[in-house]
């Protein structure tokens, strides 16, 4: 799909685009170098090394590591379970990727899936998948509330024969807004999360309460709203009996009255888009 | 007796041993053995339907049918005499290739000898066992637990001490023998029919009260010195497939929990049936060796591996869920395809279902097949069932649970209202019990039945009247259904899930409203099952349970469990429930 955006738009998106792209091609380095035996931790640690080398300072979120039946959040309950474990990666065993590296104020947040060796189901859930993209930016462009999207992309769900694990995320979002941030000489972060990122969410969430809409896209009344232009980092997890799959890629949203202008996903060469693509 | 065999007598150690042969025997050897007191003849059934596959081995054990006595009698029968028997006989009839052996009872007592002792090696590919330990590893199982006696064990002790009274009894001198010979040998057939549910006609044979006596040799002979002084190094040099069932009134399922360290290649399976298998479950046992043995052949020696929960027991079943496509059914297919069970998926859209079979497919039912039908279509479900007969076989589960919600008060539900939630609730269940559980009765080797109910069958509720009538009559045919297929060894078991996030909310009819308003009502109810989010995996979970454990009404979600409790005992305030108006 091109988009044509003006000009000064296309600048500003560069930044993002360029961080997503790398973010991206951490996730395809470190997924290379998994092996049987790698920890969650391990896997965590080698993609912050990664990002560091190559400047990467501060971050939405740490990066995360799932493998096994914890790529679907199975009992999960509290967030801390979210946080990398000494579970050890096995041959056939799914695993994702999530990290949110920030470079020069812009942010990223990408996930990425895949297994150590073959797994069938995970490949079916990744395939899947696509129409949960598809779905998303139709919907978006449509103007539709975006608690309605949710429940569409639910149904979808559904109907696959999936459940939705988004659901497991705090407030249970599938997507959420991310920003330019500041540069400081000290990033500290607060459960994971950097400071300064959930400072911009925190300052988006008060805005937004007081003109009625929220920078987390979530199943609840507070997301009853049209889509808000800016950047949405989406989400969309699809869990099937212990295996889980998700891809995260950035959402911009304008208040163009071009349909195609109006959404559009920030950068098409990502690698589920590209498998989809050699698929077809 | 056996027909078509070819019959051939082998000499060895002084006896004469009756062999008999069925199927082509350039196919792979499988060799069955019978137990106590039996002659080859229990194996018929199986070794007819095995014999379309396999070269098929059958012989009667020293002292027993057609085979001669040892003289005397008094150590005729050790553990060491029956194995050179047996290398006589596969000598006979598979002098270059390995054999598959099956043993049933005192047959796979010796087997597991022939297995793990070093003369058979390389002569064994595979091992079928069912009922019978082996006696070195019985030995150490009752050391074990006399060495460190925790309540547990002592419990298992004394239960297993309990079970073996038979084998007290034979030991004593000559009172055996005169029984067998006298009034026992005569009564053993009803005993068996009655007690043990063997279906009667040509089994057992003549010779039994002979089978008898002389088999009472085989415990005096060997239990004893066995179990004083087990060997250290009964260790299996070949596969072993090992079939216990589960209501066996002579062994406990328990004997069997340290096999994994004797057993390096083991495959484990379970049946819900008594001691005489062979008689009782042919179909299934049939199924179960032929795999095994394919999968040896094939040079897979690895055990096949479970890939769920309760794989032992519904691996390679033959499993048909209604209302397949979505919610509660397609969850339950996907329980039933992870334990190994071939799954066929019924649904009225055919795009769901073919989902459901294909998803089966990826998460370890080894077929699985999508079926397009509408459950309240007599017809339809008629055809149903007569393909399913021929094409896929005779059904070990059942799972009624197609079903439709409608709500609204009882003036406003009209007669096609009614017509509509009866025809798919209470008439698909019917259907299906009827033409799928004639034929599991007509086989006549068990079988489960689930149906779908709901908390609503003893929650009254004015916001629900035909949903509630439909369910009630499901949750009683249930009931009456399971009081007379008990005696075929068929369970019947109704779940009564609560508030479960499926869609039958947004398919859910409002009587009395308009479309509209229908629209919100639908909404609004998904909505809030979302909030109470109970998922359909867990009711599926609940279902394979009930079909484990034979259960007869199962409520699941804590509302649910909490209704049927005050159906019982404060039948008042759950009326007093039902006054309230639902919040939609």
């Amino acid at each position: 799909m091109t988009t044509a955006w003006s000009g000064e738009l296309s600048a500003r998106l560069r930044g993002f685009r360029e961080v997503q792209r790398l973010a991206y091609e951490c996730a395809e380095a470190v997924a290379a170098q998994l092996r049987p035996g790698v920890t969650e931790r391990e896997a965590a640690r080698m993609q912050r090394a990664w990002l560091r080398e190559r400047g990467v300072r501060d971050w939405f979120h740490l990066p995360f590591a799932w493998f096994g039946d914890r790529t679907a959040f199975v009992n999960f309950r509290v967030p801390l379970q979210f946080f990398p474990t000494d579970r050890r990666l096995e041959p056939g065993m799914p695993f994702i990727l999530d990290m949110a590296p920030v470079l020069d104020g812009c942010t990223a947040d990408i996930g990425y899936s895949g297994s150590l060796g073959a797994n069938p189901v995970q490949e079916r859930l990744m395939a899947d998948l696509e129409a949960h993209r598809d779905l998303i930016l139709r919907e978006v462009r449509e103007r539709r509330p975006l608690r309605t999207i949710y429940e569409d992309v639910d149904r979808l769900m559904v109907r696959q024969g999936y459940a939705n694990r988004h659901r497991a995320y705090p407030f249970g979002v599938i997507a959420h807004k991310v920003d330019r941030v500041k540069q400081r000489r000290f990033s500290p972060h607060l459960f994971g999360f950097g400071a300064q990122s959930l400072k911009g969410l925190a300052s988006d969430a008060l805005h937004g309460h007081r003109e009625g809409w929220s920078p987390l896209w979530s199943p609840y009344r507070f997301s009853d709203h049209p889509p808000r232009p800016g950047l949405w980092a989406v989400e969309p997890h699809l869990g099937f009996r212990g295996t889980g799959a998700k891809f995260e890629e950035i959402l911009v949203v304008t208040d163009s009255g071009d349909p195609e202008e109006s959404a559009f996903w920030l950068d098409d060469d990502l690698p589920h888009v590209r498998r989809w693509a050699k698929e077809m | 007796m056996l027909k078509g065999a070819r019959e051939r007598r082998v000499r060895t150690g002084g006896i004469e041993l009756c062999v008999a042969e069925l199927g082509d025997a350039g196919q792979p050897t499988v060799v069955l053995v019978h137990g106590y007191p039996d002659s080859k003849e229990v194996w018929s059934e199986v070794a007819g339907r095995l014999a379309e596959h396999f070269h098929v081995v059958l012989y009667d054990v020293r002292g027993h049918g057609r085979s001669t006595a040892p003289k005397p009698l008094r150590g005729g029968f050790t553990l060491e005499k029956l194995t050179d028997d047996f290398l006589a006989v596969i000598d006979a009839v598979s002098p270059g290739r390995p054999v598959h052996l099956v043993g049933h009872d005192w047959g796979s007592v010796q087997s597991w000898e022939f297995v793990t002792v070093a003369r058979t090696e390389g002569r064994i590919a595979s091992f079928t066992s069912m009922s019978g330990p082996c006696l070195d590893h019985f030995g150490h199982w009752i050391d074990q637990r006399l060495r460190k006696p925790t309540p547990r064990r002592v419990g298992q002790l004394l239960g297993q001490g309990a079970k073996s009274w038979y084998v007290y009894a034979l030991h004593t001198p000559v009172l055996p023998e005169l029984a067998w010979r006298g009034p026992l040998g005569k009564r053993w057939p009803r005993i068996l029919e009655r007690v043990e549910k063997v279906p009667g006609g040509d089994y057992p044979t003549s010779s039994l009260p002979q089978d008898a006596a002389h088999g009472a040799w085989l415990y005096r002979d060997n239990v004893r010195a066995r179990l004083r002084h087990p060997r250290p190094d009964a260790h299996a040099h070949a596969p072993v497939q090992l079939i216990t069932p589960l209501d066996d009134a002579f062994l406990s399922e328990r004997l069997y929990d340290d096999l994994d360290r004797w057993v390096p290649r083991l495959t484990r399976r379970t049946l819900p049936a008594k001691h005489w298998i062979p008689r009782t479950r042919p179909d299934q046992l049939t199924a179960w060796i032929t795999e095994f043995v394919r999968s040896v052949e094939d040079g897979r020696p690895e055990p096949v591996k479970p890939t769920g929960k309760y794989a032992d027991r519904f691996g390679g079943q033959l499993v048909l869920v209604t209302g397949a496509g979505s919610g509660i059914g397609r969850a339950t297919a996907f329980a039933f395809a992870e334990a190994g069970a071939r799954v066929i998926a019924v649904d009225r859209d055919a795009e769901s279902a073919a989902r459901t079979a294909e998803l089966s497919r990826l998460i370890g039912a080894p077929e699985a097949w999508p079926e397009t039908v509408d459950v309240s279509d007599e017809q339809a479900m008629e055809k149903l069932a007569d393909k399913v007969a021929t094409q896929y076989g005779v059904l070990d589960v059942l799972v009624n649970n197609a079903g439709i919600g409608l709500g609204g008060s009882f003036f406003d539900t009209t007669p096609e209202d009614w017509k509509k939630v009866l025809d798919v609730n209470l008439w698909g269940v019917i259907h299906g019990c009827r033409l799928f559980g004639r034929q599991m009765a007509e086989r006549g080797q068990g079988g489960h039945i689930v149906n779908t109910a709901s908390a609503a069958a003893y929650q009254p509720s004015k916001a629900l009247p035909a949903y509630s009538t439909s369910k009630a009559a499901v949750l009683m045919l249930s009931e009456c259904l399971r009081a007379e297929l008990a005696g075929r060894g068929i369970g019947v078991s109704a779940i009564c899930p609560g508030f479960v996030n499926t869609n039958i909310t947004s398919t859910a009819r409002f009587a009395g409203v308009d479309a509209e308003e229908e629209k919100r009502r639908q909404k609004r109810t998904a909505r809030l099952y979302g909030l109470r989010n109970y998922p359909p995996e867990k009711v599926a979970d609940a279902i394979r349970r009930a079909v484990v454990r034979n259960q007869a009404v199962v409520p699941v979600t804590p509302e649910a469990r909490g209704a049927h409790l005050m159906s019982r005992f404060t039948p008042r305030a759950l009326r007093a429930i039902a006054r309230l108006e639902p919040p939609l």
